[in-house]
């Protein structure tokens, strides 16, 4: 049952609507740092663009994705009202205030620190406070999602929680911890200086807390993607999900493991200690446990959809597969990007390796291919699942969807390998302008140009994506049925207690992040003398 | 890859820095390792180079580092206003200046040439223009200059 269909679709149109903007400017951003552009004339419209499309594409709209996924989880596989509709509006109205807050210093330039936010650079205070908005309207919705769940299980004692609620909330309370680490640093290190009351800052401290953020994060926006491949594609393709107790296994073990590895991005920093590398780098390389086991899951329940559809033998059951259901193609599509993107991700977490590829190219190419590709495809495929139990009109066009899809996969391709290759060249992110005449840069520029058409790419498979929703308004009502969840080839009737609940994997994640951030964040807290003056950006000093 | 990362970093292949060195960056101008005067290339007195440099926006001083080839490198780096990046091309020479901390960094050059060196971490508006250049001379070309220069740059 799907009650509270207003406001998933609010959270689905903003989130679906800022991202179109962002995407926008990402492309601009491609084409004006690449040799087609002259020089940009003032390289700050490009960081102030930058900084809205990470802004954007970071916090706002995976958020919100989120969220309206889980309320209509919540709602579907409970089958109960949403406990608090009222808090859920709160909460999306906070974010809305949050995003304008923070874009409005934005384009005016007033706060171009990028996403990443890295004291000493200060903004505009508007700019940090909008985020802190976004956060706090995030965080209703943890809590709303935790209320939810325990309301159901008062009345459902003894029944297994619904795999797609477990994740769910699996998936709220990684959130609402990781978020924990960028709040701290804008609450206590940022905000006070913007404001003006402090004008010293420990930009080491600050990259610190932001680390605890900034890895987990990337996990908080795989986790719609991780269940709608258990929940929704086996249902979609007309299989069953291989194994329930190992999907609940992958989404307690993210919730574990996602947090205290975030040092890895701090590897080339200075005020880390070598120890503590080497003990996030070590979990870093658990944490692609749970995404194997995913694979593994995942490829299995697809194999039992190919033999139910009649495939026989070792390959025949790939033959078998619906590859005109564009689910089956976007699973297909994603797990090839995950699949490069993990194999980047390796690389990344292994000391050696990051020093000749820290904070060059081949980083923007690694993130985007597993957030734009591999999470945001599988977003879409959400959004067209969703769509018809949400408008109660069906979308009938699947070529055109195929069709979007084929171009997302094909356009991030394009986009992101050209992006590793220059990066292993050594080329730097976040510069508005490259000398292409140079001859040690002049190897770049092709492949820039390449990866900006991917970028084009893009953007046309965005456009046909709104194009499929807004034709969706026009076909005629339907019944789409109750919103419904894959089945497990042996559907759980018994789950083991901390397969059933949070509070173990709650109570390890917060451990681990004590045992493995306790350290360095005292260490640097107590330290006098490891502050440094603010440089306010956008203000003549 | 665990064991290799700890075979790799046991025999100091590519190690992170072992501790943290901090720095004031409102008075490295006024004495102290990195004074204007201390910055470039030094030859130690087991045969080693220490290079100083500092990044500021926008630029690297010096802006132009002078190494030898075939000779043990070490590069101690800050920053003397926000967060800034080094990196030199074609090599695994990578690390962040963040302004109150010291980066130290080993490397071996082997082949003579010259290499671009970026900033790669944003560092506000003109960040695109930081870019500086390390250049690699044969060993006996650098200590004939050496000879005649305490501190060593290939700035002009």
């Amino acid at each position: 049952m799907l009650n509270s269909k207003r406001l998933i679709l609010a959270h689905f149109w903003l989130a679906f609507a800022l991202f179109g903007l962002a995407l926008l400017l990402g492309a601009w951003q491609m084409f004006i740092r690449s040799p087609m552009a002259a020089w940009i004339g003032n390289p700050e419209w490009y960081y102030r663009s930058l900084t809205a499309h990470g802004t954007i594409m970071a916090y706002v709209f995976p958020t919100l994705i989120a969220m309206g996924f889980g309320y209509a989880i919540s709602e579907s596989s409970l089958k109960q009202a949403l406990i608090g509709a009222r808090w859920a509006w709160i909460g999306f109205w906070l974010i809305v205030v949050g995003t304008v807050t923070s874009m409005i210093p934005v384009s005016l330039g007033l706060a171009s620190v990028l996403y990443t936010f890295y004291p000493p650079l200060i903004g505009n205070p508007f700019y940090y406070i909008g985020i802190v908005l976004v956060v706090g309207g995030s965080w209703i919705w943890v809590a709303l999602m935790a209320i939810n769940l325990a309301s159901w299980k008062r009345s459902n004692r003894g029944v297994p929680v619904p795999l797609a609620m477990y994740a769910n909330v699996a998936s709220s309370w990684l959130w609402g911890w990781t978020a924990v680490g960028a709040a701290l640093e804008l609450v206590l290190q940022i905000l006070p200086v913007a404001l003006g009351f402090k004008s010293t800052i420990d930009a080491g401290l600050a990259r610190v807390f932001f680390s605890w953020t900034l890895h987990a994060i990337v996990y908080f926006w795989l986790m719609p993607t991780y269940i709608a491949y258990y929940t929704i594609v086996p249902r979609a393709i007309g299989g069953k999900l291989y194994s329930d107790s190992m999907a609940r296994i992958s989404f307690v073990l993210f919730l574990v493991v996602a947090m205290p590895i975030g040092i890895h991005h701090t590897f080339a920093d200075p005020q880390v200690g070598a120890g503590f590398k080497f003990i996030h780098s070590a979990f870093t390389a658990i944490v692609a446990l749970p995404t194997l086991l995913t694979v593994f899951t995942i490829c299995a329940s697809v194999e039992i959809a190919g033999r139910l559809r009649g495939g026989r033998g070792p390959f025949g059951w790939l033959t078998a597969l619906p590859w005109q259901n564009p689910v089956m193609l976007a699973v297909a599509f994603s797990f090839i990007m995950l699949g490069f993107g993990g194999a980047g991700g390796l690389i990344n977490m292994s000391y050696q390796l990051d020093a000749s590829i820290h904070n060059t190219q081949w980083i923007t190419g690694h993130f985007h291919l597993i957030f734009g590709g591999a999470i945001v495809i599988m977003y879409f495929v959400i959004a067209y699942d969703l769509w018809p139990h949400l408008t109660g009109r069906e979308i009938r066009n699947l070529h055109l969807m195929r069709v979007q899809l084929w171009l997302w996969f094909v356009g991030m391709i394009v986009t992101t390998f050209p992006w590793h290759y220059v990066g292993v060249l050594g080329m730097p992110r976040r510069m508005a302008f490259f000398d292409y005449t140079d001859p040690a840069i002049a190897p770049d520029a092709i492949p820039v140009v390449m990866s900006a058409f991917g970028g084009f790419l893009l953007v046309v498979s965005a456009g046909v994506f709104f194009a499929i929703l807004y034709k969706s308004q026009r076909s005629p009502l339907c019944d789409a049925g109750p919103y419904r969840f894959s089945v497990a080839v042996h559907p759980q009737t018994k789950v083991p207690v901390a397969l059933n609940g949070h509070a173990l994997w709650i109570a390890l994640m917060i451990g681990l992040t004590v045992t493995n951030y306790g350290f360095p964040i005292a260490q640097l807290t107590v330290r006098s003398d490891t502050s440094v003056p603010a440089y306010y950006v956008g203000t003549r000093k | 890859m665990t064991g290799m990362a700890a075979y790799a970093g046991v025999h100091q292949a590519t190690m992170p820095q072992a501790r943290v060195e901090t720095v004031d960056p409102t008075t490295l101008h006024l004495g102290g390792e990195f004074v204007e005067s201390n910055l470039g290339s030094a030859i130690e007195p087991d045969g080693s180079v220490t290079v100083r440099a500092i990044g500021q926006q926008y630029s690297f001083t010096p802006q132009c580092i002078l190494v030898p080839a075939n000779t043990p490198i070490k590069i101690r780096a800050t920053s003397a206003d926000v967060v800034h990046g080094l990196l030199i091309q074609q090599t695994n020479v990578n690390a962040m200046l963040v302004p109150g901390y010291v980066s130290v960094l080993t490397a071996s050059f082997t082949q003579p040439g010259e290499h671009l060196m970026p900033c790669q971490e944003f560092c506000s508006v003109g960040h695109e223009g930081m870019w500086g250049r390390v250049k690699i001379i044969p060993k006996e070309d650098f200590l004939a200059i050496a000879a005649t220069q305490r501190r060593l740059s290939c700035v002009e």
